[in-house]
């Protein structure tokens, strides 16, 4: 029955699939299992079997709960043989079947045994197993001997207390913590490895103890450390130590001068360790960066893959934030764009994208267009995304860039590829008018052989959109039309509305246009002929060139307003009766999940968990969600929604943050609320706000929160009336006022009676850079031109003493709400003088642009030049004044 | 990233992208299949790569995977996305030299599959539950062997002195490139 291990009289050489474990099945092997219950045990047979049980579940092969105990407990009867090969396979056999509690007792005083042997290994591997199987209760009973083991003078047996100390430190960290004088003295050990473990535990022990690692780091940074993986691990806990320093220290980093220490190391790891610490430092500076960088720069030539590729990467992340730092490696990148190993070539090339001027533009395209052709997709659409964000940094740039991206577009690629093409043709379209028509015309090219009907969708529809706003709308017409001959039926029918698209905006093209549509009726699919008879009945109208009228033109542009959920929902629950589906029916209002499904209990999301399901947070949505209020919907357009401000501090029975959204004549305060008591639910929540401090402001309406649960946030909302076009500003108070009802957070039962409350919140503010929005402008000095001189103010101010000059200037940032344009608001180490540039929208559709101009003198007197254009007198005197009074 | 360093798996697959031996210490691949996608596609994406001179690179499925080839084996080393690269390579670099220790330089499918017992032993002795127990190959190769079978076993007390002496030469080798 038993098989040989090796079958050597087998014709090796003419069998390309040689396996010693040819034809292995498991129920052979765990016949075979039973020579470990013989007698007289053969160890070099036990082995080979324990062999072919491990390639079994190495394989993937499941072994059935009794399957398991039976070799489990025949596995046991080898600690009878005192071989010690086969010993070391039931070590390793006992930690794949992972045994049950009860199980653990059998084995447990054999292991204890083992672990007070004589020879090193068997301690070192028992005292692995038994930590791997071992619960809280046994550990008491072998902890002495682990305490031991930790400051054992063999290495072996050091380390693999203190690794099973890891692991436990997980399940059972009241105990592992009493061993911290033992783990200390290993810190000191002399072996290599004995260090590095004894250091991950000791800083794991301690690691709420921020004082105790700071000692920690302290003292080693001084001393020795003996292994470069001890190195990489105490570089690691200093930068912690410096992060959480950074806060209350000024002046020089602690520590930097150790992190520099380790660039001249001799092991390449910690080298590049360090150097990675050092450009992960909060706020870096350049000087710091400097050596840093340049160690990387020589990896960057190494003939390693792995020492290229490590230092390409760190110095991509260091181009996203400092990419002039990254420019004097810019010839070595070049170099890697021919690199064998494609994530190295595309990392190299993206880095370059990041740190290019405009002038060097043209020719890395070259080069880039040479290397896209053997790459992978999934490279090359990091390669377009890079391209997209530099030609928004550069947008004189676009033709050569929008060329690319056309010619990518026409070469075989999948469909995320294409894409991710197609998209930044889209946003480079809106967002720099110079490169619309061109990129129409790429994009219409594209669709005439374009095997997606997702993307052709999709450029049709873009094409409606901002097709009939082009200087000749005629010649994307055959394009169109053309999809209604060659395509599916779903292109066909977004060609159909396309074209509906153009009649009703172009009215020189209706009649053209008409007799397209009309050709549609006669199509073989349905919702193509619906949409051609939908379209020439409402702007077509007999076939008449009139004006379409604004209704049809909102049907035909408008956005649809409704939840899909919810009009999904209504449209399920409509019966087919006399009376239509009335779209109004549908509930606008976006539902918040039932409280059942979202809360599992015990699984709060953890540190960066997922981020909390939050009300909608882009000021699209917030549009969205007030319209749909009826007392808020006639307010007009939304100009601008504040970033959230919290109310409350952190971990208070009950969270509330406020966005303020400034309309033209009104403001409105959206409270987000979270209660964070399980065994309470809040109803009819209300902020009562006190404007008696803000004097322009009158209240008007407000819209409680009918039910609040626990941790599932929701919104009360106040509005305000204040003078139009006028930055009003002031205080307001503000109260929590709700009825709180007991819920058994066990049951989920709430009940009736219910206690009014109130719960004070922290004061708001509505200030003057509430009514400027952010929005850059991509050429500071054109657009300044462009402004004029005739509503320039100019004054200057004193700013007092200030820490520096960089805070003055982030200070009247924050003070303007401004948008700063060309990375102005970046100022160069100890200088002495900068500028800014800054530009913004005020509210009432007024452009404003501002030229900060500082000065620093010796006692940190901070001094500075405001010149302010707009296109209104009175806005650029209100920039002054904003400036004057904060 | 300020925790310890650690590995996710260890992986030995043949020329096809079968496992000849592998070893997960995350559960970020909870069920066999899961792990089984995870090296075919690995497989598939490194293949026509040339990694028989020095350790090659890849970022794959937000994981950063140091692999190296020799006749028709495939070593694979996996570690996160902020682990650092170096020290993944040294794992690898490890675990590849001690192999080419125990298998007394002839690395193929079927000496690594006739010492399958061995090639357990060196992954126990190289990582234990993600944590790094041993990057150097002498050391590892010592260890496994010293547990090895009696004398009638595959690497026996002679083999240890030979495998000392190709560490040496392993080690001038090396020292001259």
């Amino acid at each position: 029955m038993a098989q040989p291990l090796v079958k050597k009289d087998d014709d090796r050489d003419d069998e390309a699939e040689y396996s010693p474990f040819l034809g292995i099945e498991k129920g052979a092997v765990l016949q075979e299992a039973r020579v470990f219950n013989d007698p007289q045990l053969d160890p070099r047979r036990c082995s080979q079997v324990i062999t072919k049980l491990l390639y079994l579940l190495n394989q993937g092969e499941t072994f059935t709960k009794i399957e398991a105990t039976e070799v489990f407990f025949a596995v046991t009867k080898l600690f009878q043989s005192r071989d010690i090969g086969l010993r070391r396979m039931v070590y390793l056999m006992i930690k794949e079947l992972s045994p049950s509690a009860d199980e653990v007792i059998i084995v447990t005083s054999s292991l204890m045994k083992d672990m007070t042997s004589k020879t090193d290994m068997y301690r070192a591997n028992a005292i692995r197993v038994l930590c791997r199987i071992t619960d809280g209760t046994l550990l008491t009973q072998i902890e002495r001997y682990l305490k031991q083991a930790i400051v054992d003078k063999n290495p072996v047996v050091a380390s693999a207390a203190l690794v099973s100390g890891i692991h436990l430190l997980q399940t059972t960290p009241e105990i592992v913590k009493r061993w911290s004088n033992e783990v200390q003295e290993a810190v000191q050990s002399r072996a290599a490895l004995v260090q590095f473990h004894a250091l991950a535990l000791l800083h794991q022990i301690r690691q709420n103890d921020r004082l105790a690692v700071s000692k920690l780091v302290t003292s080693l940074t001084r001393g020795t450390v003996r292994s470069p993986l001890a190195q990489c691990l105490l570089i690691r806990y200093t930068t912690q130590v410096i992060r959480e320093a950074a806060t209350t220290q000024t002046g020089d980093r602690p520590f930097y001068d150790f992190l520099e220490s380790c660039l001249r190391h001799k092991a390449e790891m910690v080298i590049f360790e360090a150097a990675r610490a050092i450009t992960e430092l909060n706020g870096v500076t350049n000087r710091e960066l400097t050596p840093a960088i340049t160690v990387l720069q020589l990896f960057l030539s190494s003939s390693k893959p792995v020492l290229r590729f490590a230092a390409v990467r760190t110095l991509n992340k260091v181009a996203m934030t400092h990419p002039m730092a990254v420019t004097n490696c810019n010839i070595d990148m070049e170099s890697l764009i021919s690199d064998q190993n494609r994530s190295i070539a595309t990392l190299a090339i993206t880095t370059l994208l990041k740190t290019g001027n405009e002038s060097s533009v043209d020719r890395l395209m070259k080069q880039i267009t040479n290397f896209m052709s053997d790459i992978a997709d999934e490279f090359k659409i990091v390669v377009v995304e890079a391209i997209r964000s530099l030609c928004l940094k550069f947008p004189l740039k676009y033709r050569s860039l929008m060329n690319f991206l056309s010619n990518i577009l026409r070469e075989e690629g999948g469909f995320e590829y294409k894409k991710a093409i197609v998209d930044s043709i889209v946003i480079l379209i809106r967002d720099i008018p110079d490169a619309k028509e061109n990129g129409l015309l790429h994009l219409c090219e594209f669709i005439e052989d374009c095997e997606f009907t997702y993307l052709s969708t999709q450029i049709l529809h873009f094409l409606g959109t901002e097709g009939p706003k082009t200087s000749d709308p005629s010649k994307y017409i055959r394009y169109i039309y053309n999809r209604v001959h060659l395509e599916n039926a779903t292109v066909r029918a977004a060609a159909v509305s396309t074209l509906a698209k153009f009649g009703a905006m172009v009215d020189a093209l209706k009649p053209r246009v008409f007799v397209l549509l009309r050709r549609c009726l006669y199509d073989g699919d349905d919702e193509v002929r619906d949409r051609a008879t939908l379209y020439l009945n409402t702007v077509g109208s007999d076939g008449e060139v009139i004006e379409t009228d604004k209704d049809v033109k909102d049907f035909l542009f408008g956005s649809l307003d409704i939840p899909l959920a919810n009009i999904e929902t209504s449209l399920k629950n409509y019966e087919p009766a006399e009376q239509p589906f009335d779209i109004n029916s549908v509930p606008k209002e976006v539902k918040t999940q039932p409280l059942a499904e979202k809360k599992a209990p015990g699984k709060m999301p953890a540190g960066l968990g997922a981020p909390p399901s939050g009300p909608p947070s882009t000021v699209d949505a917030y549009e969205k969600l007030l319209s749909s209020i009826p007392e808020f919907s006639d307010f007009g357009k939304l100009f601008k929604s504040a970033a959230p401000v919290e109310l409350t501090e952190a971990e208070t029975e009950y969270a509330v943050n406020v966005v303020k959204h400034i309309f033209d004549k009104h403001v409105v305060f959206q409270y987000n609320c979270t209660n964070t008591i399980p065994e309470q639910l809040l109803e009819n929540v209300t902020v009562i706000v006190d404007a008696s401090e803000a004097e322009e402001f009158a209240e008007l309406a407000s819209k409680p929160l009918r039910s609040l649960p626990y941790d599932s946030p929701g919104q009360t909302f106040v509005a305000f009336e204040k003078p139009e076009g006028v930055p009003a500003v002031g205080k307001f108070s503000n109260m929590l006022r709700f009825i709180v009802k007991e819920v058994d957070p066990t049951t989920g039962d709430v009940e009736d009676d219910g206690v009014e409350d109130e719960y004070q919140l922290e004061d708001l503010e509505v200030v003057a850079a509430d009514y400027v929005m952010k929005v850059g402008v991509s050429n500071f000095r054109n657009a300044w031109e462009s402004i004029g001189p005739d509503f320039e103010r100019v004054d200057e101010y004193g700013l007092g003493p200030r820490e520096s000059l960089a805070e003055a200037v982030s200070a009247v940032i924050s003070l303007l709400g401004m948008q700063p344009c060309e990375g102005t608001e970046v100022v160069a180490n100890n200088s002495r003088s900068h500028t800014c540039l800054l530009s913004g929208v005020f509210i009432g559709n007024v452009k404003v642009l501002v030229r900060l101009q500082f000065g620093i003198d010796g006692p940190k007197e901070v001094a500075m030049k405001l010149a302010v254009r707009s296109e209104d007198d009175n806005v650029s005197d209100m920039i002054h004044e904003i400036v004057a009074s904060g | 990233m300020d925790c310890c360093p650690s590995v996710k798996n260890i992986l030995l697959l043949d020329s096809e992208g079968k496992r000849v031996a592998v070893k997960y210490f995350s559960d970020e691949w909870p069920t066999n299949n899961s792990k089984l996608a995870f090296e075919k596609a690995l497989f598939a994406k490194t293949l026509r790569t040339n990694a028989r001179m020095e350790a090659e690179i890849v970022m794959f499925q937000d994981n950063i995977v140091v692999y190296k080839f020799v006749q028709d084996l495939h070593f694979f080393v996996t570690g996160g996305d902020h682990e650092n690269e170096l020290l993944l390579a040294a794992v690898l670099q490890g675990f590849f030299d001690a192999v080419t220790l125990l298998l007394r330089n002839s690395v193929d499918k079927r000496e690594a599959l006739e010492n399958l017992d061995l090639i357990f032993l060196c992954l126990d002795e190289i990582v234990d539950q993600g944590i790094i127990l041993e990057t150097d190959p002498s050391v590892i190769a010592g260890k496994v062997a010293i547990h090895s079978m009696d004398g009638a076993a595959p690497l026996a007390e002679q083999t240890i002195s030979q495998a000392l002496a190709t560490a040496r030469e392993h080690l001038t080798r090396t020292l001259l490139t």
